[in-house]
């Protein structure tokens, strides 16, 4: 056997030990199975890394898993390329940390073992889907990875929003899913095979082609492309399938941070990535994906201002990264967009396993207005969490500048659909400093707003609970320097200083830039200045003058209300789609056609044999004189024709 | 492939008379009845193992026959003549496996009539298997119409209040389509001037002929399978029905329709099926839509299940009705599929409703609480159901739909919403019944026993070995599939329109 294939399946063997042993004799213990599992994934996962870093790439098939007919055949296998490599490390990593982490914060909670089962479920999915060599163990891993993500977020089902946060993450995901699969579906019919590489290599004798779509000649390729960024749209929360993201939250914070901002959502910007020779042929695709992604990201952080719910607020602040992301893959930049998960990993990852700290510290409650003050009580929470939202804010030399800048600059020099984006990205980025400080200064700053049961109960998280933040902490700063612009390793003599890009070029390509090492400074002072914009805004709202939000809110009432409600893009969804199909489903089918038309023939058919039994009754009437006069008539009838036959 | 002793004919009468046998037993005698019963049913599952393992995958040819020559009737060349291809053998496998879970199932909870109860069950094993193995039209008229009688007395004797109504509807609307089917047979003989089907089959029909008949036995089937808009029987029947009456008419006895479209209807009317392919997949679409969106109006447990049963099974009749491999050989795994997973599902709606006495699912709540064990299999049939991969029923929706796509791509982009819908009623079903508080009515009841817990685990194994190895099962259909198709596409001349087809029917 492989040793790599124990990457995936040693957290598959930790999941059903503790399905199966958990509740009854594992019980506490569970936690060991999982985390031990999945650290020993993510030792092999390095050694793994480390040989690809040494030009080591695998791909071979397990088995066969189906076969029908005599063209379609695909296989259980696994790629491990220099993409592959990035990913597994970010979710081995984080799924490491968030397990320890999780031992204390989910300590004394029912459904303990359960919780760790769908973990180790959790991980084995992610890692099947990244580590696939085709697209539909792809689509296995990334139905699997749904699967948890329902388990998850209804992890407290007896809680009515739980469960349907789960249920509508799901269905969400679905429509996302719908696209996907006829994408698949249309890869096979053309090209005959579902594996990458044969994939890659016949793609571009699709150039050209069209398809016919009722009547109109579409690009072939552009309708692949498109299909496919569908399910991407749905897993990574795009506008317009975003809107199950938020209400994820439900779940318990480990799984946010996990799930949620880290591994799964990011899994459709690495299908984007993984699939580039697909998109790369067709440039209206691209631009669709560019332009989703810059909707995504500024819509995401307008609603993001106004919430309250310190979840919710990390939450849209993940949805608008994942925006950034693709917009990276549209403009090509697919490196920018893989740097840019991989340190979003690290800063995400650690704002929310900070708020589960606060909350954890604040007895569960998420509203940022009962905080306030908390940085003298936990101070290792407000010091990493700080230094995140710094990173994510985009302040050299941290993790997210050197990310976030790399997609900008990129943007700025990805023709016309590119500078739209860059337009959006920047606006978003002013955004994004400010709500992630007044998310700072709300929580940690000020004066304590919440009961004084609260106040008492207000502690610091255990060391169990500290360590994987300190330890994301440090990806939060440095994990960025693997990918510093040549323009400033110049500065300082290196040379190859942007070395993530140049280790994903034989899968992603690199962008061609032609533009001056003048105009690039004046791009990267631009985001250095947006985000200390931001920030001083934060500054000035919630510091200086914390009077200013109350006021502007009651200013702006309609914008106000606006973004407070979303956009209203849930109760839209609710009326067109929910309320639509189950009154269809009540009034007309089960109303209409099943119980009148259908059941009217079925039990109108013996019921009119019956009526007319009962008219042809009536003529037996048992009267004699009636019988003669009917008899008499006919009689009469028959010799009136007789004669009309003879004189005619 | 043929073994020393006539298999088929053991499988088809061990059940019979072993039920037979059960007469003998004194009615007091309850548990000797069961286990009576029960010891009938493991035999024959395991004599009918060695069709699965010595099977012949290389051939399209009948295996396993038995009787050709020998007549039974001599004065209309009618023939005891019976036989399996890869398109039957694994329903003959799966109807000899469901029958042990049925009686399980049943163990506690059929008190009344317990004797009666499991003979009858054992008579409509016969019966189907006799379907599933007959090569002689008679022979097969014979089995599919036997089957009726005990299916019609365990829905009106044993079932819910409005037992009687139900199994009337259910008798009355099989029996009209399987009188056309009669007609059929006897236009049929007159032309062959034989009941054996393999020489039926060998022959060819004019056009027209072939139009008419295929729309003869388009009745029996159509309503068997059931197709919108022939399917208002099912949901009634299921919910009145006994649990094991629900399994057995979901897992084995609404295949029975798809199955006579395979056997009969496509390699005997192969200009005809294909002119009606577009009405087939046009009617299989509509059943997987309407079947599902129907499914969000439910309020009942096992009328929920039953409109989710149209809709997988319009998935079914859309796979065969696309005529290539990947649609056929998916339509037939999603029999296979369906069977397991709804059947499954209905022993589970059978494990809680020998609790509680309820289907409203407004009467649960909260079931993952007290019931864990429980929640656990319902969970996993309920994403088999939605097709979750790793799980069966994806890879026969995946084949369908792409089958679908390919024979027309609205058909496979309208097929593939089901999908979506799927999710939504099965989720929202999991949810009202296992998520949210506990109902009151529900915190004390018990977790499932080990007899239940056997009962559920051979499908729940069949779930997660069909999805993760398909090829097992997939492996018996590629030849006889690949055979069929040769000879709907063989020459196939019936690029008519459809008007004309109608206006030619008219004449």
């Amino acid at each position: 056997m492989e040793y790599y294939l124990l990457i995936p399946f040693l957290p598959l063997a930790a999941f059903f030990i503790n399905i199966l042993l958990g509740r009854k004799i594992l019980k506490t213990a569970s936690h060991w199975i999982s985390t031990l599992a999945v650290f020993g994934s993510m030792v092999i996962a390095y050694i793994t890394v480390a040989g690809v870093i040494k030009g080591n790439t695998i791909n071979a098939d397990l088995y066969t898993w189906i076969t029908s007919g005599s063209d379609f055949r695909v296989s259980v296998g696994f790629l491990i390329d220099q993409l592959t490599a990035v990913m597994l490390v970010v979710v081995t990593t984080v799924s490491f940390l968030v397990h320890v982490y999780s031992i204390g914060y989910m300590h004394g909670e029912d459904g303990y073992y359960r919780f760790f089962a769908f973990l180790s479920l959790f991980t084995f999915s992610m890692l099947m889907l990244i580590m696939s060599n085709n697209l539909l163990q792809l689509y296995f891993g990334w139905e699997a990875v749904g699967l948890c993500s329902y388990f998850l977020i209804g992890f407290y089902y007896e809680k009515k929003s739980a469960a349907d946060a789960g249920k509508k993450a799901f269905v969400v995901n679905r429509f996302g899913d719908f696209g996907f699969g006829l994408g698949v579906i249309i890869v096979f019919l053309t090209l005959g095979t579902l594996h990458y590489l044969p994939v890659f290599e016949g793609i571009g004798g699709l150039q050209e082609k069209t398809l016919n779509i009722f009547g109109a000649q579409v690009d072939l390729i552009t309708v692949i492309a498109l299909l496919l960024f569908c399910g991407a749209v749905g897993k990574s929360a795009q506008v317009p399938l975003h809107v199950w993201l938020p209400d994820a939250m439900e779940g318990p914070t480990p799984v946010s941070a996990l799930i949620h901002a880290a591994t799964m959502v990011t899994a459709g910007v690495f299908m984007v990535a993984r699939l580039n020779p697909i998109f790369n042929l067709s440039p209206f695709a691209m631009a669709v994906v560019a332009i989703v992604g810059g909707i995504t990201a500024l819509f995401a952080a307008t609603i993001a201002l106004v919430q309250n719910d310190i979840k919710r607020v990390v939450a849209y602040s993940t949805v608008s990264q994942l925006g950034y992301m693709m917009i990276a893959c549209g403009v090509g930049a697919y490196s920018a967009g893989i740097f840019h998960l991989y340190t979003h990993a690290f800063f995400k990852a650690l704002l929310f396993l900070a708020a589960g700290s606060v909350m954890h510290a604040m007895a569960g409650e998420l509203d940022m207005q009962k905080m306030g003050g908390l940085r003298k009580y936990l101070p290792v929470t407000y010091w990493t969490m700080l230094i995140a939202s710094f990173s994510i804010a985009g302040f050299p030399p941290l993790a997210g500048f050197f990310s976030k800048d790399e997609i900008l600059w990129l943007a700025f020099n990805g023709g016309s659909v590119g500078k739209v984006a860059w337009g959006m990205g920047a606006v978003a980025a002013v955004l994004t400093a400010f709500y992630s400080f007044r998310l700072i200064y709300v929580t940690f700053h000020g004066k304590f707003r919440g009961t004084e049961e609260q106040r008492h109960h207000l502690h610091e998280s255990p060391k169990v609970m500290t360590v994987p933040l300190i330890i994301l902490c440090v990806g939060a700063i440095a994990s960025g320097w693997i990918g510093i612009p040549q323009l400033l390793g110049d500065v300082v003599g290196l040379h190859h200083s942007n070395w993530f890009a140049h280790f994903m070029e034989p899968v992603l390509g690199h962008p061609d830039v032609h533009a001056s090492h003048s105009t690039e400074w004046a791009v990267m002072a631009l985001s250095i200045a947006i985000a200390v914009t931001g920030w001083l805004v934060a500054v000035w709202f919630y510091l200086r003058d914390p009077g200013i939000p109350r006021r502007l809110a009651k200013e702006h009432p309609f914008i106000y209300k606006l973004l407070w409600n979303k956009y209203y893009v849930d109760e839209l969804y609710d009326v067109i789609i929910v309320r639509a199909s189950k009154g269809v489903a009540k009034h007309i089918m089960v109303g209409l056609t099943d119980s009148q038309i259908i059941e009217g023939i079925v039990n109108g058919v013996p019921r009119a044999i019956g009526w007319f039994s009962e008219q042809l009754r009536k003529l037996q009437t048992g009267v004699t004189h009636r019988y003669a006069s009917i008899m008499a008539a006919g009689l009469f009838l028959a010799f009136v024709l007789m004669f009309i036959k003879l004189w005619s | 492939m043929e073994l020393g002793y006539p298999i088929l004919s053991t499988v088809i009468f061990l059940p019979i008379i072993g039920g037979l046998l059960l007469l003998l037993i004194s009615r007091a005698n309850e548990s000797v009845i069961k286990w009576g019963a029960l010891a009938v049913s493991i035999v024959t599952f395991v004599v009918s193992l060695p069709l699965f393992t010595n099977f012949d995958k290389t051939t399209h040819l009948m295996q396993f026959t038995e009787g050709g020559p020998h007549k039974w009737i001599a004065a209309w060349n009618i023939h005891y003549y019976v036989g399996v291809d890869g398109i039957s053998v694994l329903f003959v496998l799966l109807s000899t496996l469901i029958t042990i879970l049925c009686i399980l199932i049943s163990w506690n909870s059929i008190k009344d009539k317990v004797k009666e109860f499991y003979i009858a069950l054992l008579m409509i094993e016969g019966s189907m298997i006799g379907v599933f193995c007959s090569l002689d039209f008679f022979l097969f008229y014979i089995f599919w119409e036997a089957m009726l009688i005990p299916m019609f007395l365990l829905i009106g004797v044993w079932g819910g209040p409005r037992r009687v109504y139900s199994a009337i509807k259910f008798f009355l609307y099989t029996l009209v389509g399987s009188v056309l089917m009669l007609v059929g047979i006897i236009v049929l003989y007159k032309q062959a001037q034989t009941f054996n089907i393999l020489e039926m089959m060998s022959r060819s029909y004019p056009y027209k002929l072939q139009l008419m008949l295929f729309w003869a036995f388009f009745a029996a089937f159509a309503v068997k399978v059931p197709m919108f808009p022939v399917h208002t029987w099912l949901p009634d029947a299921h919910t009145e029905a006994p649990t094991a009456g629900s399994v057995i008419l979901a897992a084995i006895l609404i295949k029975m329709g798809a199955y006579g479209f395979l056997r009969f209807s496509i390699p005997m009317f192969p200009d005809a099926a294909k002119a009606m392919m577009p009405v087939m997949l046009g009617l299989s679409v509509v059943a997987i839509i309407y079947g599902g969106i129907i499914c969000l109006a439910q309020t009942d447990l096992k009328r929920l299940i039953a409109y989710s049963s149209v809709s997988h099974m319009g998935f079914v009749t859309l796979g065969i009705f696309a005529f290539n491999s990947q649609g056929v050989e998916g339509g037939i795994l999603q029999m296979i599929n369906h069977g397991i997973v709804t059947g499954a599902l209905f022993l589970c709606v059978g494990v809680i409703y020998d609790r509680t006495h309820s289907r409203v699912i407004a009467d649960y709540g909260g079931l993952a609480t007290p019931l864990p064990v429980y929640a656990g299999f319902f969970l996993v049939f309920t994403l088999a159901s939605i097709g979750l991969p790793s799980m069966n029923g994806f890879i026969g929706e995946f084949l369908i739909i792409l089958g679908g796509f390919k024979a027309s791509k609205l058909v496979g982009v309208l097929a593939a919403t089901g999908v979506i819908i799927g999710a939504a009623y099965m989720l929202w079903l999991y949810q009202n019944v296992f998520f949210t508080e506990v109902n009151d009515k529900v915190k004390d009841l018990k977790d499932m026993n080990g007899r239940e817990i056997l009962t559920l685990l051979p499908l729940l194994i069949l779930v997660f070995w069909i999805g993760v190895y398909p090829n097992s099962f997939l492996s018996f259909m590629h030849v006889s599939v690949s055979h069929l198709l040769e000879k709907v596409n063989y020459g196939a001349s019936a690029d008519m329109n459809l008007a004309q087809i109608f206006i030619d029917l008219i004449r």
